[in-house]
C-alpha cells in the first residue's frame, strides 16, 4: 500500500494540548504541502473531542480521534496501540511526535511495533521533492556533532523533535474532518497503573515558555555578580537563564541553562550577558526574536547573531540597565 | 529476584573534540566509560539484590572491548556477564539494537526467569533514549521511562513500583512483571567496588554470544536491519543575522538608548 499523509501526535495535559502539538502541525503543513498531500493530527485521549477544532486552525486537514477511558492517563501501552492501530490501517508517510519525557516515551515503542526508522530530537526537518524523503538532522555525541538522518524504505518515517524548535504558527479559521476508531483495549490488558501524583514543589522554570529571557555566562565572574542578572530579569518580567560554564560554576541550577545540553527557547527577547557566543549556546537561542549582547570583547562571535550589541564592562552595564528599565517602567505605570 | 541491565559502553562525549580541519570527531585517545545513566540503572538493580536477595545479570552489545565495561559492572557487584558481538550487529540502529537485546533477554529468560529490565534512559553518545522502550516493546513488557527510584518489589503478587520523574511531577507507577525500567542520571550514588568483587572481576570472562548463538534472523541484523541511516553529520554552525547594531556611549546612556529600542517592540512592557 501507498504511504501517505503527515501526521502529528497530540500531546495535552491537564486539559490542554501542548504547544510542542501547534509547533509540529506548523511545520507538519510545510512537509505536507511539499509532499501534496494530507495533514493529519492524531488525537488520543478520553474526552477530547472538543480539541479538534483548535487542531484544525492549525493546520490540520483531519483529526484521527481514539477517545476512550483507558486514555484518560497518559500510559505508553494503550496510547501506543491506539496510534499503532490507526498507522496501520491508514499508512501515513510521516509521524512527528514532541521530543518530550511523555513523547519520547511513546515514540520508541511505537516505532518499534511498526517495524520502522525513528529519529530522536530533530531541530531540522525538511522534504527532498525529488525523493520524497524526510531529511531529519539532529545533535549527537553530546551536541558536538548534528547527523541528517534518512529512513529510505521503511515507512512510516518517524520523528521526534523539542519543544521550541520550530515555531507557533498563526492559527487561522479553518475547517477538517474527524475520523473516529475504537481502540478496543480494557484496562485490564494495561500492564501499568499510575497510583499516585506529586507536584513538584516550588516554581518550576519554564524557560521554553518565556517571552523574555535573561542570561548571564562566565562574564559575570561570580555568584554574586550573577545576582545582577536576576535583578534585571526581575525588573523586566523575564526569567533567567545561563551558559554552561554559569551552570558549572554553580551560580544557578542547571534548568536554567540554555542550548545544545540545556533548553532550546525562543523568547521574543533574550538579553546575553557575558556569553561569548559559542555555538553550543547559540543553537539554543538563535531563534530569539530580539537579541541583545553585551560583552568586553568587541570580537565574541555573540555579536553575530545579536540585533542589539554593547561593547562594555558588563558589571557596569547592566546596573545601568536595570535601573533605566525600573524608571520607564514607574513611569509608564505614573501615566496610566 | 533477577534483574537484568542493559549496558553500552560509550566515549566519554565530554573529552570527545573536533577536528577543525575534518570536521569530524576525534575518538583517538577518548577514554570508554559505562554510560552514566547505566551506571546509575546498574546501582538500582544492585540494591534490589542487596534487599531481596537474587541475581544480577548484564548484557550489552558491541565490539569486543565491550567486555571491559561489563567487568567493570562485576567488580561493582553484578553476578553475570553476557557480551553480545557479532560483525553482522555493527552499524545497528535503535531498532536492529533493541532487536539483538531482546532475542538475548529471550534466551536468559530461557535460562532462568527474569523479573526486571534495567536500561539507561539514554546513552551519551547516540542520544536517543529509543533502545529501553524498544526492548520493552519486543518483549510486550510493561514498561517506566525516567526512574528515579524503585519503591516496591512484590514478586508475590507480580508487580513493581517505581516513582517516574518528569515535566513538573512525579507519577508513582504501578508495572506487572517482568517489567522494564529506565534510569535517570544522578539518581543513585555508584557503589566503590569491594576487594573481593574486584579480583573477581579481575578474572571474569563475560559469555560471548554471536548471531549463531541467538535465535536471530540476518535480515533484521546491523546495517541491514536499521531503517534509519546516517546521511551526513556535520558539526553544528550558528545561523547569521542581520547586521548588529551596536550602541555605544557611557552605561547609562547604552542603558538609556537599549530601554528605548525594546519600549516600542512592547519587549518591556508595564505589566
Ligand atoms: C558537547 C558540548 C555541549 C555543550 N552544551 C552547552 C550548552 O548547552 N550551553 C552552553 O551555554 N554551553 C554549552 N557548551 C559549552 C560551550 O562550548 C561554551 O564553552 C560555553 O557556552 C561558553 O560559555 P560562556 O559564554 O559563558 O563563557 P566564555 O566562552 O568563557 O565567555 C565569557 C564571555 O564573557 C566576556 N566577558 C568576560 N568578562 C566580562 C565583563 N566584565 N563584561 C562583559 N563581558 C565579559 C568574555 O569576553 C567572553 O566572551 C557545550 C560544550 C560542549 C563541548
Ligand atoms: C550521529 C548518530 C546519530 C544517530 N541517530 C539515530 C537515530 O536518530 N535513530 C536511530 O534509530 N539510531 C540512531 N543512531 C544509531 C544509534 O546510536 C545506535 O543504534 C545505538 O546503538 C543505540 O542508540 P543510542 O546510543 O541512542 O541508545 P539509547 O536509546 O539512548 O540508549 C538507551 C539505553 O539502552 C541501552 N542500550 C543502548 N544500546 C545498547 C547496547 N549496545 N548494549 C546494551 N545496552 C544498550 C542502555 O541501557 C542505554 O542506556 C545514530 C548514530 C549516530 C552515530
Amino acid at each position: 500500500m501507498h504511504a501517505q499523509g503527515v501526521w502529528v501526535f497530540v500531546e495535552h495535559l491537564g486539559g490542554e494540548v501542548a504547544p510542542v502539538t501547534f509547533e509540529l502541525l506548523g511545520k507538519g503543513r510545510e512537509l505536507a504541502d511539499d509532499l501534496e498531500t494530507e495533514l493529519a493530527a492524531v488525537l488520543l485521549g478520553d474526552g477530547v473531542r472538543d480539541f479538534a477544532e483548535q487542531l484544525f486552525r492549525y493546520g490540520a486537514d483531519k483529526v484521527y480521534l481514539i477517545d476512550d477511558s483507558v486514555l484518560k492517563d497518559y500510559r505508553t501501552y494503550p496510547y501506543a496501540k491506539g496510534i499503532v492501530k490507526l498507522a496501520q490501517k491508514y499508512t501515513p508517510e510521516i509521524i512527528l511526535i514532541g521530543a518530550t519525557t511523555l513523547g519520547r516515551d511513546l515514540a520508541g515503542v511505537v516505532a518499534t511495533w511498526l517495524n520502522t526508522g525513528l529519529t530522536a530530537d530533530c531541530t531540522e526537518l525538511s522534504i527532498d521533492k525529488t525523493t520524497r524523503l524526510l531529511h531529519q538532522t539532529r545533535p549527537a555525541f553530546g551536541g558536538n556533532i548534528m547527523a541528517t538522518i534518512l529512513c529510505k524504505t521503511a515507512r512510516p518515517q518517524m520523528a521526534t523533535v523539542r519543544p521550541r524548535v520550530f515555531p507557533l504558527p498563526e492559527p487561522k479559521p479553518r475547517i477538517g474532518v474527524v475520523v473516529e476508531e475504537e481502540l478496543g483495549i480494557l484496562e485490564e490488558e494495561v500492564p501499568t497503573r499510575i497510583i499516585k501524583y506529586e507536584e513538584e514543589k516550588g516554581p518550576g522554570v519554564y524557560l521554553d515558555k518565556a517571552e523574555i529571557i535573561v542570561a548571564g555566562g562566565r562574564g559575570l565572574g561570580s555568584k554574586k555578580n550573577f545576582r545582577l542578572v536576576e535583578e534585571l530579569a526581575e525588573v523586566i518580567g523575564g526569567v533567567v537563564g545561563a551558559s554552561r560554564p554559569a551552570v558549572e560554576a554553580g551560580w544557578i541550577p542547571y534548568a536554567h541553562q540554555v542550548g545544545q545540553t540545556g533548553q532550546t527557547v525562543r523568547p521574543k527577547l533574550y538579553i546575553a550577558c557575558g556569553i561569548s557566543g559559542a555555538v553550543q549556546h547559540l543553537v539554543g537561542m538563535q531563534m530569539s526574536e530580539v537579541i541583545v549582547a553585551i560583552n568586553n570583547d568587541p570580537s565574541a562571535p555573540i555579536f553575530n547573531i545579536a540585533t542589539y550589541g554593547i561593547v562594555g564592562d558588563v558589571l557596569e552595564i547592566l546596573p545601568a540597565i536595570t535601573e533605566e528599565a525600573r524608571r520607564v517602567l514607574a513611569g509608564q505605570r505614573g501615566v496610566r | 529476584m533477577h534483574a537484568v541491565v542493559l549496558l553500552k559502553q560509550v566515549p566519554d562525549t565530554a573529552e570527545v573534540r573536533i577536528d577543525p580541519k575534518t570536521n569530524t570527531l576525534i575518538r583517538e585517545g577518548v577514554p570508554s566509560i559505562i554510560n552514566p545513566y547505566d551506571a546509575h540503572a546498574l546501582e538500582e538493580a544492585l540494591r534490589l539484590k542487596d534487599k531481596y536477595g537474587g541475581k544480577v545479570t548484564v548484557v550489552s552489545m558491541g565490539p569486543p572491548q565491550a567486555a571491559e565495561a561489563l567487568k567493570k559492572a562485576i567488580s561493582y557487584g553484578a553476578d553475570r556477564a553476557i557480551l553480545l558481538t557479532d560483525r553482522k550487529f555493527a552499524g545497528s540502529d535503535t531498532l536492529a539494537t533493541s532487536y539483538v537485546l531482546a532475542k538475548a533477554i529471550e534466551k536468559i529468560v530461557s535460562q532462568e526467569p527474569v523479573d526486571l529490565v534495567f536500561a539507561g534512559k539514554q546513552a551519551i553518545d547516540g542520544d536517543t533514549a529509543q533502545v529501553g522502550p524498544g526492548v520493552a516493546a519486543r518483549l510486550n513488557m510493561a514498561l517506566i521511562t525516567y526512574i528515579e527510584r524503585v519503591e516496591e518489589f512484590n514478586p508475590d503478587e507480580g508487580y513493581v513500583v517505581a516513582v517516574r520523574k518528569i515535566e513538573g511531577r512525579k507519577e508513582y507507577v504501578r508495572a506487572k512483571l517482568p517489567a522494564l525500567l529506565t534510569a535517570l542520571k544522578g539518581i543513585n550514588e555508584i557503589r566503590y567496588a569491594t576487594m573481593p568483587d574486584m579480583i573477581r572481576a579481575a578474572r571474569y570472562q563475560p559469555e560471548v554470544w554471536g548471531k549463531e548463538q541467538l535465535d536471530v534472523e540476518e535480515a533484521f541484523l546491523g546495517l541491514k536491519g536499521s531503517p534509519t541511516q546516517v546521511w551526513k553529520s556535520f558539526v553544528p554552525q550558528a545561523k547569521a543575522r542581520a547586521k548588529v547594531e551596536m550602541l555605544t556611549g557611557s552605561p547609562e546612556e547604552v542603558a538609556k538608548a537599549l530601554v528605548e529600542k525594546l519600549v516600542p517592540l512592547t519587549l518591556i512592557a508595564n505589566k
